[in-house]
């Protein structure tokens, strides 16, 4: 008897520890690829790049602590197949591993730059730990870093590496940073931020080529022709589900390997949870796929709560942060379908929120400077009171008040 | 090495040698002490790592800065004057032999 968790990142992690939280006696395998215990990703494009933080403190536990929940963890092992007749994975090593209950936690990988001379070794991209090391070590040396894409980690990469006094450039396809997450209004507050700090922000041009030069240097050239010298690229430009193995053994994949609300694949003894899943949240109604802390450890409950033999369905409320320079960006609820938004606070204060409403109901509230707000925001969310614009927009009405009294 | 105790609502203690530098959370979750949750991994953003700091000790931990303030009036279990963020306490060797207690829940 044994549950065997392909995929040692949060949400693998999370299902362990749920199986043996709620009783499960069997087997746990917890099977990772890299050399590492279970890590923290957030931290990897904040403070460990800043930082020379010791590996360990972004550990979620010493493995000793894993042993002693009698989970076994096996690093450096890669999963090539499920063999789902036989309810076995086979391992890189040729051991084949038998399942009572699968967990497929795979993750994502980075998207790779479509471009000429992308292998140019001054190119990089985060996504784990080793990749987080080789920018540490390759920032330290770099005077003019590029980043591609202004995202998340884009933007706190070049927030890092600004702060180290690095010449940063970052180049952006469409008009504005972090265009697919949050309003306009929020965009423009985080492109003053960057370009107060001194960081040249490029919009509407796409990287085109990438040309080595002798000196270990690079020169990117991009779509109006214009050319950009850097040290180091960064490129962050979003990523991809790792469904192959899921695909393989004919598991239903689309972009992320789709789950039902209680976070089943297509075969019943087989679940997937996190960055990898194209997953039903009770709340949405569409299929989505969730890159975030908060989607790792909500879903991984529920998929262990299912290999357990208890259906919990999906609905918990996705919410995101980002850290750049000293400004905390939190993100609750998906504001993208908003018909209409409040901005309460001033953005010139450098702390303020933006409440998106569609048809007067609250969909999402991005915080800036203001966790309190944000938790605020995910309490009346969670517990479905929508504050009106009106409440919203009234800074001497305290949104508290719409709690019901504890 | 400081040693530090986490008091469990229920009761029960956990005492926990904590490299100076270190967070009290970061010590917690390290070792597995159940009540912290810290679900923003450190960040002072999330409230679920709520300690309850004795009189005693209020001198000696680290001032609270306006971020944790605020995030304080969203703990899951109301605030009390003796309420910290364990994310914002780090460890040195003037808080040997600092415990700790902690609030029935998180979330």
């Amino acid at each position: 008897m044994s549950i065997v968790i392909v995929g040692a990142g949060q949400a693998g992690l999370q299902i362990a520890e749920s199986l043996r939280r709620g009783g499960y006696e069997g087997r746990v395998l917890l099977l990772g690829d890299e050399s590492f215990a279970p890590y923290q990703r957030p931290p990897l494009s904040k403070k460990y790049l800043a930082d020379d933080i010791a590996d360990e403190r972004l550990q979620f536990r010493p493995v000793e602590q894993l042993t002693k929940q009698n989970i076994e963890f096996r690093p450096l092992t890669t999963v090539t197949a499920i063999d789902r007749d036989a309810c076995e994975v086979v391992l890189a090593s040729g051991e084949r591993v038998p399942y009572e209950g699968l967990a497929l936690t795979t993750g994502t990988r980075v998207r790779p730059l479509p471009v000429p001379g992308a292998e140019h070794p001054a190119v990089r991209y985060l996504r784990g730990l080793d990749d987080a090391k080789r920018l540490r070590s390759q920032l330290a040396t770099a005077a003019r870093v590029l980043v591609i894409g202004g995202g998340f980690i884009g933007l706190e990469v070049a927030a890092t590496a600004r702060h180290a006094g690095k010449t940063v450039t970052v180049v952006e396809t469409l008009d504005r940073l972090m265009a697919r997450a949050v309003a306009p209004v929020v965009s423009e507050y985080f492109a003053e931020l960057h370009r107060g700090h001194g960081v040249e922000l490029r919009f509407k041009v796409a990287l085109t080529a990438i040309a080595g030069n002798p000196d270990g240097s690079l020169t990117a050239t991009l779509s109006d022709g214009s050319t950009v010298d850097a040290d180091l690229l960064l490129a962050g430009i979003g990523v991809l589900p790792n469904q192959e193995l899921a695909a393989a053994a004919g598991l239903e994949c689309a972009n992320g390997i789709v789950v039902d609300e209680f976070a089943r694949t297509s075969d019943p003894r087989i679940v997937a949870a996190g960055d990898c899943t194209l997953l039903i949240n009770r709340r949405f109604a569409a299929p989505l796929r969730l890159e975030s802390v908060q989607n790792a450890v909500d879903q991984g409950k529920i998929a262990a709560q299912s290999l357990l033999g208890n259906a919990v369905p999906y609905q918990d409320l996705p919410w995101f942060w980002s850290d750049q320079y000293d400004i905390k960006l939190q993100m609750v609820g998906l504001s993208q379908a908003h018909d209409s938004l409040v901005v309460r606070g001033a953005p010139d204060s450098a702390a303020f929120s933006v409440f998106y409403f569609k048809a007067g109901e609250l969909l999402g509230v991005d915080s800036i400077n203001r966790p309190a707000e944000h938790m605020l925001a995910r309490k009346l969310m969670s517990l479905g009171i929508s504050p009106s614009p009106d409440a919203v927009a009234d800074t001497g009405f305290d949104l508290k008040t719409l709690l019901p009294a504890p | 090495m400081p040693k530090v105790t986490f008091v469990h609502f229920s009761g029960s203690s956990r005492t926990i040698d904590v490299p100076t530098g270190w967070t009290l959370m970061e010590a917690a979750v390290q070792n597995g002490v159940d009540g912290i949750t810290a679900e923003c991994g450190g960040g002072c953003a999330c409230a679920t790592c709520h300690v309850l700091v004795p009189a005693e000790w209020a001198d000696k931990v680290p001032a609270i800065r306006p971020s944790e303030n605020d995030l304080l009036e969203c703990t899951a279990v109301p605030r009390t004057p003796h309420s910290r963020l364990s994310c914002q306490i780090q460890v040195s060797d003037a808080l040997d032999g600092l415990t700790v207690n902690l609030p029935e829940r998180q979330s």
